[in-house]
């Protein structure tokens, strides 16, 4: 480590102990206000130490990272342990491993078909085994195919029928003429013209996104130019979309800063 | 009507047994207050009453439909709500299972079907059911019991015929096409930029020496855009084997990571080169979103790979990983069925697959007849769709209805 790297972790340590002494100071006295001043100076560490990623990759981000990355697996690991194998498996396989945790036997009628995911799970485990590895292809293979055509009549459902039928939209909406329609014609966005232009930019904006996505055919002539018209159609709504995200994620910052100022440094109301 | 003088009665004995039931706090204190219903403030009861299984489900769910009380919308019209009571015999006792609002005349009362939880309703059995109507000084006039009924589910589900046929029209395309694929026919796929990249960047990363970092995204491994982003895998693995550049693919999930080892390991003996597979390049991270971008971004940085390609399912990360993938100088290469991610890629990657184009680059890269097939029938597919949007749009505008009714599907 160099001397400007010492110097940096050196007074790291003491504005951290500092923060620490005086959080704790202006504590709760009857509460855990040392731990509660731990646990701010903490966060409010691991925050700045996040944020200065955007300096440059440094020990600081390093150390944020890793007790990020370990604590995160570790906790689903547990998760995955005491909710989806105690909490699920055990109760319904075993009286008497579900006694050694005590959690509630739940007896029943078709528990026998809970042994299928614990097969799969042993043969999953066997990618372990340098002569038995292949025998863990079978469960994925069972996870994925199952799952995908699961999925595939769930699309279709959602994703194609009901799209199109969303697109049943009319052209002419409410519809007394030519007359009537000039005569009222105005940009009112409950208007009549409002209402059929923006039937129009949906049906033909979906006509051309879809010809967009047509990839067995060469985009040219006609086709070449609805499919232009299809991209322009995806990028202003990607344009959208992202300026909506965009004021979202500001928000969180929002968060972060609210967290730094008001709980920790404590100047901000 | 005729039920009033005996709920009155039983409202009355109710009141007298509470109050008897309550000991006295006061020694002094007299005898309990009583309250006295005149039964003409009683609402009238809804008729009719008809309990029946609920079609097209997976049982545990009974329907009951009824004529509202003649006090709803009409005579006194206090009633404000509908009370549901089910029991398991005509004499009860009858519990509470749900409410309906005023004006109701139908009311699925579903339960659940884990037998661990309290309203388990087991398929099979007999159930009565009453509907009480409540008036908004909370007077409730109890129907005529309903029943028995039991709840079963049924095997096919006559809503979703729509489905039904899309799948069958559907998969008679893709077995039609795969075979004409396999006998030789000529499917031609458009051009992909982002995949004639793909490449290109492998070529780049050998030339500079750097590594190629290969991001699954966050999908499980069953879904659709990480299935694709498997195939995409095993052929930028075959290029990194037979150009011997070094491959990272951190993952986010184990199964994700166990398909992903299997797709790299086979794209190494496909080259011809198993021996240089390394197995730590394909390694879990953690489940947890934002401590996964901290880990691949801290990879970015450190590793500093020639080449970033994401592929797959992305959310909230994506602009932190292709941020990062920018400023550490690398080409990237994204593609992602998420729509709200796609501009995140857009802005910050060099080429960027947009939706389906994913799935179409796992089988312009393949090149198998089971791929090209089913991309051949999803374009007929859509062809489909435009020709039914249109068909939809005349109908419509014209005010035929039953068209968008026959396309129309139950949930």
């Amino acid at each position: 480590m160099s001397r400007t790297g010492i110097v940096v972790f050196l007074v790291v340590c003491v504005l951290f102990v500092v923060s620490w002494v005086v959080k704790a100071g202006t504590g709760d006295p009857e509460g855990h206000y040392i731990r509660d001043g731990f646990l701010v100076t903490f966060a409010a560490f691991l925050t700045l130490a996040i944020m200065s990623f955007m300096y440059k990759d440094n020990p600081y981000y390093k150390f944020a990272e890793h007790l990020f990355v370990g604590v995160s697996a570790a906790y689903w690991m547990c998760l995955a342990f005491w909710s989806t194998l105690v909490g699920n498996l055990v109760p319904r396989i075993s009286e008497r491993l579900s006694n050694a945790f005590m959690v509630p036997h739940q007896p029943g009628e078709y528990n026998f078909f809970f042994y299928i995911p614990v097969i799969l799970g042993i043969l999953l485990l066997m990618r372990l085994s340098p002569k038995g590895g292949w025998i863990s292809r079978w469960p994925l293979a069972f996870i994925v195919g199952t799952t995908a055509g699961l999925n595939f009549v769930r699309y279709l459902r959602s994703d194609f029928i009901n799209q199109i039928n969303s697109t049943f939209l009319p052209l002419a909406v409410d519809w007394q003429g030519f007359g009537h329609f000039f005569s009222n014609l105005s940009l009112n966005a409950t208007g009549q013209f409002v209402a059929m232009f923006g039937n129009c930019v949906i049906f033909f904006g979906v006509l051309c996104g879809v010809i967009y996505f047509f990839f067995s055919k060469e985009h040219t002539g006609w086709f070449g130019r609805a499919s232009r018209v299809g991209i322009w159609v995806l990028m202003i709504t990607f344009g959208a979309s992202f300026g909506y995200t965009v004021m979202g994620r500001i928000s969180l910052l929002v968060g972060r800063l609210t967290f730094l100022l008001r709980d920790w440094l404590g100047i901000a109301s | 009507m005729r039920y009033r003088p005996i709920l009155l009665f039983l409202l009355i004995l109710l009141c007298f047994t509470t109050a008897l039931g309550q000991e006295p706090t006061d020694e002094t204190e007299g005898p309990p207050d009583t309250v006295v219903v005149d039964s003409s403030l009683l609402p009238a009861p809804v008729t009719n009453l008809q309990a029946r299984d609920t079609e097209d489900d997976n049982g545990h769910s009974v329907t009951l439909t009824w004529d509202v009380s003649t006090d709803d919308g009409s005579g006194r019209d206090d009633v404000y709500m509908y009370m549901i009571y089910r029991s398991m015999s005509p004499e009860g006792p009858f519990d509470s299972v749900g409410v309906a609002m005023k004006g109701a005349t139908e009311h699925v009362n579903s339960s659940s079907k884990d037998r661990a939880q309290p309203d388990f309703m087991p398929d099979h059995t007999d159930y009565y059911y009453q509907v009480g109507a409540v008036t908004v000084g909370g007077l409730i006039t109890r129907s005529d019991v309903a029943g028995p009924v039991q709840s079963y589910g049924q095997f096919f589900n006559m809503g979703r015929i729509p489905v039904f046929v899309f799948v069958v029209v559907f998969c008679a395309l893709v077995v039609f096409f795969v075979a004409s694929a396999r006998k030789g026919a000529d499917l031609y796929v458009r051009p992909l930029a982002g995949i004639e990249a793909v490449d290109d960047a492998i070529g780049r990363a050998t030339e500079m020496g750097r590594p190629i970092l290969y991001v699954l995204g966050l999908g499980t491994a069953e879904m659709v855009a990480t299935i694709a982003s498997f195939t995409i895998l095993g052929r930028v693995a075959k290029r990194v084997a037979e150009y011997q550049t070094k491959l990272i693919v951190p993952c986010y999930e184990s199964i994700v990571m166990a398909v992903a080892q299997e797709v790299v390991k086979s794209a190494y003996a496909d080259a011809g080169r198993p021996d240089d597979y390394d197995e730590d390049s394909v390694f879990f991270v953690t489940s947890l979103q934002f401590a996964y971008v901290a880990a691949v971004n801290g990879i970015m940085l450190r590793e500093l790979p020639a080449t970033n390609v994401y592929m797959g399912k992305f959310f909230a990360e994506s602009l932190l990983l292709a941020e990062t993938g920018s400023i550490a100088g690398s080409i990237q290469i994204a593609g992602t069925d998420e729509i709200a991610q796609i501009p995140f890629f857009i802005v910050a990657c060099d080429y960027t697959l947009i939706g389906e184009e994913l799935y179409a680059a796992s089988a312009y890269l393949g090149r198998e007849p089971i791929l090209l097939g089913s991309l051949k029938a999803q374009d007929l597919a859509k062809a489909a769709v435009v020709i039914i949007a249109l068909a939809g749009l005349i109908a419509t505008t014209f005010g035929w209805p039953g068209f968008a009714e026959a396309l129309h599907v139950e949930n």
